[in-house]
C-alpha cells in the first residue's frame, strides 16, 4: 500500500469549479490534490449549454458573475489553451403573450447596472433590424453585449491541464469512498484504497456533493436533473448572440447559440430525471419535440435545418435553486461550492477563483451571505 | 388478451422475412421502412419508370431477390407498413419515429431491428475530396440510377463488395480501371477451408473475379494506398499507391469507390441501451445477443447485418429466427425443428464470414498510421493530427473522450464512417489494444432530425 497523499487542500469533484479552483489554489501557493471519479469535466461542466452569461442571475451573484468573466476574457492567455469562448453578446426575449416580462426585464436592466452589468432593452423595429430572424411572438429583449459562450468540452480539462502545469496533483478515476476528519486532517479513501489527507477539504462534487456532506453530518437535498440538449448541423456563421426566452413556464425556457464553426446548440424546455448513483442520464424524445416547439417561436427559420445529435448530463439541483458555497459552519476546515442548479458554467471560474481565495486568505471580497450553507436551517 | 404489437425496423431481406414469420402467426407488426420501398440496399428496388430485369439488376441473386420481393406483396395488407420512415430514437418501451414532419412514437412488446450494415470505410489522403464515394454508394447510383461514378473508375479497399461492385460496373459498361485490393492474395487461400463451408458463395466469387479479368480490369492485392489525388474544385484525378512488390504505382481516374466490408448499423440497439462486446475477428464492438437474436434489452431482437455482418443470405435466416424468438417470448410457440434447422444454416454463414474476416482483414495498421494532416473526421474536417492531440495532449484514453475534445465522430455521421478508424488511431497512439479504446456511443437521433418535426400524439 503506498503512503496517503498529503497536500494543502484536497478537492473532491473535478468539474470547472473545482478544477479552476485547484488551479487558483496554486497561483496562492498551496498544494493541491483534485480528486475525480471519472475524468475531469465529464458531468455537468461538459455537458451543459455553454452560456458565458450574467444576465438573468438574481443580482446578489453579479459581483461573483462580474469575476468570472473577467476570468473568461482572458482565458486564452491564463491557460495556454482555447476553450471557444466568443464574446457574442447574450439576449434574453419574452414572448408577446407576457408582455409584463418588459417591465420586468427594465428593473432588472436598472438593478443590473449598479452591479456594473450594461443592458440594452431593445423592442418594436430596433430589435427587429439588429435580429430579423427572431420570431413574430418575439416581444422584446434585453441585450449584453460583454458576455457570450465557450465550449464546455474543453473548459474544465484546460483548468486542469493548467492546474497540473502549476504543479496541482490531479486523480482521475478515483472515486472517493470515505471521507474523515482525523486530528488536524481530512482523510478520504478511494474505492481501491488509496488515502488522501489535507487540512482543507473543499467538495465540489455537484449533484454528488450530499454524499460527501453527509460524512460530515451536514444534509443537503440535492435533486439530480437532466436538462435536454441538440445541436444542429453546420451553417455559415451569422448569429452573433447566445439567446434565451425568459418567461416562467419552464416548457418554454428554450436558448440557442451559434458556434463559429456553424453549429447552432439548442438547450432547454424540460429537464429530465437523472441518475447519479449509476453516472447516467438520458434524453426523453418528449422534451425534443417540446424543445422544437417553443425554439421555433423564438426562431422560425431554425425549423430549415435539422438536428444532429442530442445530450444531456447530471446537474444537482438545490430546493431555492440557488449555489451553496462557503465554509462549513461545523467542520473546521471543510468548504463547500455545488448545487448550482443548471447555472453554474459561467461562474465557475470565479467560484474557483473565490474559494482558493477565501481557503488561502481566510477572506473575499465576495459577499457570500446569500450563498451560505446553512440557509436550509438544518 | 393485451393486443401484442412487434415492430419491425428495415425491410430489407432480414426484415421482410421477419415480418412474413410474424403475420404467418396471426401478428399484424408493424414495418417501418426507411426507404421509398422495400428491399433494402441489397434488393433495393429500381425507380418507377425503369425497366431493368432481375438479372441485371442483382445478377446471381437474382431469385433471392425476386422471391424476398413477392414475400413483401403477398404480405402487404396483412402488416403496416410505413415506408419513407425514420426510426429515430427508442424510449421506455416505445419507438419514435418520424415521417413528413411528423413524430409518432409507437409502443411495442418486441422491437425487432433489422437495420443493414454501411460500409466500413478507412481514412486514405484526399479521400474526402469530390469524386469520392463508398462502394454501397456506387452500388447504389448503379442499381437506382443506372449511373457510374465516374468515366474512370478506380475500385479500392477490401471484402467481396469490392469485387462484386466492380463486376456489376463492368457488367453495366462503365470504364473500371483497376480493383485494387489491400489484402495479400494467399489470406484467401488461409481463409478457404471456412469459406467452403457455402461451396456456392465461394464459387459465385470466383466468378466474379472472372468477370473483371474478362474485362481486362488490372486487379493488384496486398497494395498499400499512398492518396487520392486531384485538387479541391475539380475533384478526384488519379490515385498513388504502393503495389505488392512496394513500388509505388500512380493511375489516372476521376472517381473512387472504396471500402473495407461493412460495419453494422447499431445505433437503436445502442440507444435501446443494448449491450455490446468486442468482436476480435473483425475488430469492431457488436451487441450482444443470443443465438436467436434476443439482446440484452427487454424486448429488443436483432437480425441481419445489423447484427453482425453475415450477408443478405443469411440475413433471411436471422430474420426469421428473431421473429421466432419474438413469438416464443410472447408465448406462441413455434417450430422447433425448423428453428433448429435455421439455426444450422446460420452456423455455416458464421463460419463463412470467419474465412471472409481472414481473406479479407481489416488493414487496421492503415489506418492507426494515417498521416497527420489527413482528415479522418469528414463531417467535422478533423484530421489525424488533431485526434492525436487529444491524446498526448489533451490526455484522452478513449475513443468518446477524443470525441469530446476534438469533435471526431460529433458531426452528421455520428461516426459511422470514422469511428472505427479513430478507435485505431487512438489505441495505436496509447500503444493499447483497440478494444481499449472503446467504442463511440450512440446518441439520438440515428439520422438527422428536422426541427420542423412536430409530434403526432394520434
Amino acid at each position: 500500500m503506498s503512503a496517503p497523499v498529503q497536500s494543502d487542500v484536497a478537492i473532491i469533484g473535478g468539474g470547472i469549479m473545482g478544477a479552476s479552483a485547484a488551479f487558483f489554489l496554486r497561483r496562492h501557493g498551496l498544494s493541491v490534490t483534485l480528486l475525480e471519479t471519472d475524468k475531469v469535466g465529464r458531468q455537468a461542466s461538459g455537458t451543459n449549454f455553454g452560456n458565458v452569461r450574467r444576465q438573468g442571475r438574481p443580482i446578489f451573484q453579479l459581483p461573483l458573475a462580474n469575476r468570472a468573466s473577467r476570468i473568461w476574457r482572458t482565458a486564452r492567455e491564463l491557460l495556454g489553451s482555447d476553450v471557444e469562448y466568443l464574446q457574442s453578446g447574450h439576449m434574453r426575449v419574452c414572448f408577446s403573450d407576457r408582455p409584463e416580462n418588459v417591465g420586468a426585464m427594465e428593473d432588472y436592466a436598472t438593478k443590473a447596472r449598479e452591479e456594473g452589468l450594461d443592458l440594452e432593452i431593445l423592442t418594436g423595429n430596433t430589435l427587429r433590424a439588429r435580429f430579423p430572424w427572431l420570431g413574430p411572438e418575439v416581444l422584446a429583449g434585453s441585450h449584453s453585449a460583454m458576455d457570450g459562450h465557450a465550449n464546455p468540452r474543453l473548459a474544465a480539462p484546460a483548468f486542469a491541464r493548467a492546474a497540473i502545469a502549476a504543479g496541482a496533483q490531479v486523480f482521475e478515476d478515483t472515486r472517493i469512498t470515505g471521507a474523515a476528519k482525523i486530528g488536524d486532517d481530512f482523510e478520504l479513501e478511494a474505492d481501491d484504497g488509496r488515502l488522501f489527507r489535507a487540512p482543507v477539504l473543499l467538495v465540489t462534487a455537484g449533484a454528488w456533493a450530499g454524499k460527501i456532506a453527509t460524512q460530515f453530518g451536514e444534509d443537503f437535498a440535492i435533486t439530480p436533473r437532466a436538462p435536454t440538449m441538440s445541436v444542429t448541423e453546420p451553417v455559415p456563421y451569422a448569429i452573433e448572440p447566445s439567446l434565451g426566452v425568459m418567461t416562467a413556464l419552464e416548457v418554454e425556457t428554450v436558448y440557442f447559440r451559434q458556434v463559429e464553426r456553424g453549429n447552432i446548440v439548442i438547450g432547454g424546455s424540460t429537464r429530465a430525471p437523472s441518475y447519479p448513483d449509476e453516472y447516467r442520464s438520458y434524453v426523453l424524445p418528449e422534451s425534443t419535440m417540446t424543445q422544437f416547439e417553443h425554439i421555433r417561436r423564438l426562431a422560425p427559420v431554425l425549423a430549415n435545418l435539422s438536428i444532429i445529435r442530442v445530450w444531456t448530463g447530471i446537474e444537482g439541483y438545490m430546493d431555492d435553486s440557488l449555489p451553496v458555497m462557503g465554509p462549513s459552519s461545523n467542520v473546521p476546515g471543510l468548504y463547500h461550492a455545488f448545487g448550482f442548479s443548471g447555472a453554474g458554467f459561467q461562474l465557475g471560474p470565479g467560484v474557483g477563483e473565490t474559494m482558493a481565495e477565501l481557503i488561502a486568505t481566510g477572506a473575499t471580497d465576495i459577499p457570500l451571505a446569500p450563498y451560505s450553507p446553512d440557509r436550509f436551517g438544518k | 388478451m393485451v393486443e401484442k404489437r412487434v415492430i419491425v425496423v428495415g425491410a430489407g431481406p432480414a426484415g421482410i422475412r421477419a415480418a412474413e414469420t410474424l403475420v404467418a402467426a396471426g401478428i399484424r407488426p408493424v414495418l417501418i421502412d426507411e426507404g421509398r420501398r422495400d428491399g433494402g440496399q441489397i434488393y433495393r428496388r429500381q425507380p418507377d419508370g425503369f425497366t431493368r430485369s432481375y438479372e441485371t439488376l442483382y445478377g446471381t441473386e437474382a431469385a433471392r431477390a425476386r422471391a424476398v420481393h413477392d414475400t413483401f406483396e403477398a404480405i402487404r395488407d396483412r402488416i403496416d407498413y410505413r415506408a419513407e420512415t425514420l426510426a429515430w430514437n427508442v424510449s421506455d418501451g416505445r419507438l419514435w419515429t418520424a415521417r413528413d414532419g411528423e413524430a409518432e412514437a409507437i409502443p411495442y412488446s418486441a422491437l425487432i431491428v433489422c437495420s443493414g450494415a454501411t460500409d466500413r470505410l478507412l481514412p486514405v489522403p484526399g479521400w474526402n475530396r469530390a469524386g469520392v464515394f463508398s462502394l454501397g454508394g456506387s452500388q447504389i447510383a448503379l442499381k437506382a440510377q443506372a449511373c457510374s461514378i465516374g468515366s474512370k473508375v478506380v475500385f479500392m479497399g477490401s471484402g467481396p463488395l469490392l469485387y462484386l461492385v466492380a463486376a456489376q460496373y463492368v457488367k453495366a459498361g462503365a470504364n473500371v480501371a483497376a480493383v485494387l485490393d489491400t489484402s495479400p492474395f494467399m489470406k484467401r487461400v488461409r481463409a478457404a477451408p471456412f469459406m467452403a463451408v457455402l461451396p456456392d458463395l465461394l464459387f459465385a466469387g470466383v466468378g466474379l473475379m472472372r468477370t473483371l479479368k474478362t474485362a481486362g480490369v488490372r486487379i493488384a492485392t496486398g497494395i498499400t494506398p499512398v492518396s487520392i489525388e486531384g485538387s479541391d474544385d475539380t475533384g478526384v484525378s488519379g490515385i498513388r499507391y504502393t503495389d505488392g512488390s512496394g513500388r509505388e504505382q500512380h493511375m489516372d481516374c476521376d472517381a473512387v469507390a472504396m471500402g473495407w466490408h461493412l460495419r453494422p448499423e447499431t445505433q437503436l440497439a445502442d440507444i435501446a441501451r443494448c449491450d455490446f462486446a468486442f468482436d476480435a475477428p473483425t475488430r469492431q464492438w457488436l451487441p450482444v445477443t443470443d443465438d436467436d437474436g434476443r439482446a440484452t434489452s427487454d424486448g429488443i431482437y436483432l437480425a441481419g447485418d445489423g447484427a453482425r455482418v453475415l450477408g443478405a443470405r443469411c440475413a433471411e435466416v436471422t430474420g426469421r429466427l428473431a421473429a421466432m424468438a419474438a413469438l416464443s417470448d410472447m408465448g406462441i410457440a413455434g417450430d422447433p425443428a425448423a428453428r433448429q434447422s435455421l439455426l444450422a444454416e446460420k452456423a455455416r454463414y458464421r463460419r463463412f464470414a470467419q474465412g471472409l474476416a481472414i481473406a479479407f482483414p481489416w488493414p487496421h495498421e492503415l489506418a492507426a498510421n494515417v498521416p497527420d494532416d489527413t482528415v479522418v473526421c469528414r463531417c467535422e474536417a478533423v484530421t489525424a493530427g488533431t485526434l492525436r492531440e487529444t491524446v498526448d495532449i489533451g490526455g484522452a484514453t478513449e475513443t468518446n473522450r477524443a470525441k469530446s475534445f476534438s469533435r471526431v465522430g460529433m458531426g452528421r455521421c455520428q461516426g459511422r464512417y470514422c469511428g472505427n478508424a479513430s478507435a485505431e488511431i487512438v489505441a495505436a497512439m496509447r500503444r493499447e489494444p483497440v478494444e481499449a479504446a472503446g467504442r463511440l456511443r450512440t446518441q439520438a437521433p440515428v439520422k438527422p432530425l428536422s426541427i420542423a418535426t412536430v409530434r403526432n400524439e394520434a
